[in-house]
């Protein structure tokens, strides 16, 4: 997930070294947040959704700023369409694994069998799993309707 | 064209004023949406989940499977916009 | 003159909804315009999204986040805690409108190509010619 710093600002027709260096200090807190915001979903307000939206708007910042190119870069195509499919088989693999188990599907307290914890626990730790694939998949598919719309279709060249 | 749509706007707004009779007051707590079910919620949800947040608790566990469908929602909000606005090379 | 107070107090949020439900349906149905179409089923959108979650307040409650001993050890009094059905339901309800608005602008994105023109009766005309 390296840019190369030199191609992208030779790329952008109007370059301003203000905006720049804000938004490559900026962009690894706003991640930071994002990520706390998933993790504290249990104790305060936040969650997958609002989480996965602070972790997109960190890459979309990049993209406005340094250019479409460079935030392909960043976050390749390929991985983000494998993050988007991962998080959506997260979820699903883990109702269809306490199907399998002998539970009700989604139901977490049969995964006992697998990890010997408390019952009660395991309902809170699998609401924290499906949360985390919550937050990948919607983080993706932010980024990647960005990358569609604003360059209509052809992702070469971005607002 | 006009103000035909704002006449059906109005009358449409004032059969909703009226229908707004027999809804419960503001912050009644004996309202019918605040006594059926989620009273159980609020009594046992950390109970049984061990989770403070009862609306994360109620999210992720007691309608897991709404959050699920979700998700698929919005990922396939994503594939449609890739198919609508992607082109081939050749066109 | 106090009943009417006391029933203007008690019900006034559900009139602000509905003058805001009834704002975005003359945008959708009154204006030709498509982008204004669209913005016009967010406001009516974000109307019943606020009228879901009012229905649901309780005058002296707090928020739905208990402190977790006090609430293992003792019992939770309902009257004094938010009730947290509505705002899960109204979760969903805001990702699908992200949702369909973004299906929307792609659309309209491509029958800018095609036609040249986003106004809706120049595009009938367009088709009509064709």
């Amino acid at each position: 997930m390296k840019i190369n710093l030199q191609e992208a600002r030779e790329r952008i027709p109007q370059r301003d070294i203000i905006l720049e260096t804000t938004v490559r200090l900026m962009v690894p807190f706003i991640q930071l947040y994002g990520l706390y915001v998933i993790v504290h979903g249990h104790y305060s307000p936040g969650g997958g959704f609002q989480g996965g939206v602070v972790l997109g708007a960190s890459v979309i910042l990049l993209a406005l700023a340094l250019g479409l190119p460079a935030s392909k870069e960043y976050l390749t195509e390929g991985t983000d369409i494998i993050m988007a499919n991962v998080g959506a088989l997260i979820f699903t693999g883990i109702a269809v694994l306490c199907a399998l188990l002998g539970g009700m599907f989604l139901d977490y307290s049969v995964l006992t069998k697998i990890l010997p914890i408390d019952p009660i626990s395991w309902r809170s730790h699998g609401i924290f799993l499906v949360e985390v694939g919550v937050g990948m998949g919607v983080m993706t598919i932010m980024v990647s309707i960005y990358w569609d719309m604003a360059s209509a279709g052809s992702l070469d060249e971005g607002l | 064209m006009k103000p035909l749509a704002l006449l059906a706007t109005l009358i449409t707004g004032a059969l909703l004023l009226y229908g707004t009779a027999d809804f419960a007051a503001w912050g009644d707590p004996q309202s019918p949406p605040n006594s059926n079910i989620s009273v159980r919620f609020i009594e046992e949800a950390v109970k049984e989940t061990h989770v403070p947040n009862i609306v994360t608790a109620v999210l992720g566990d007691y309608r897991g499977y709404d959050t699920m469908f979700e998700l698929v929602v919005i990922y396939c909000a994503g594939m449609a916009v890739m198919g609508v606005l992607r082109r081939r090379e050749d066109q | 003159m106090e009943a009417v107070a006391a029933h203007f107090m008690a019900k006034y949020n559900y009139w602000i909804y509905v003058v805001l439900m009834m704002i975005g349906f003359y945008a959708m149905i009154g204006k030709s315009n498509l982008v204004k179409k669209l913005i016009g089923m967010n406001i009516f959108q974000t109307a019943i999204i606020l009228f879901f979650v009012s229905t649901g307040a309780k005058k002296g409650g707090s928020i739905p986040i208990l402190d977790k001993y006090a609430a293992l050890q003792g019992h939770v009094d309902v009257n004094q805690v938010v009730n947290p059905l509505p705002h899960v339901l109204m979760l969903t309800a805001i990702v699908v409108g992200v949702s369909v608005t973004g299906v929307a602008l792609a659309v309209m994105v491509r029958i800018y190509r095609k036609y040249g023109t986003l106004e809706e009766d120049e595009i009938l005309q367009k088709i009509e010619n064709e």
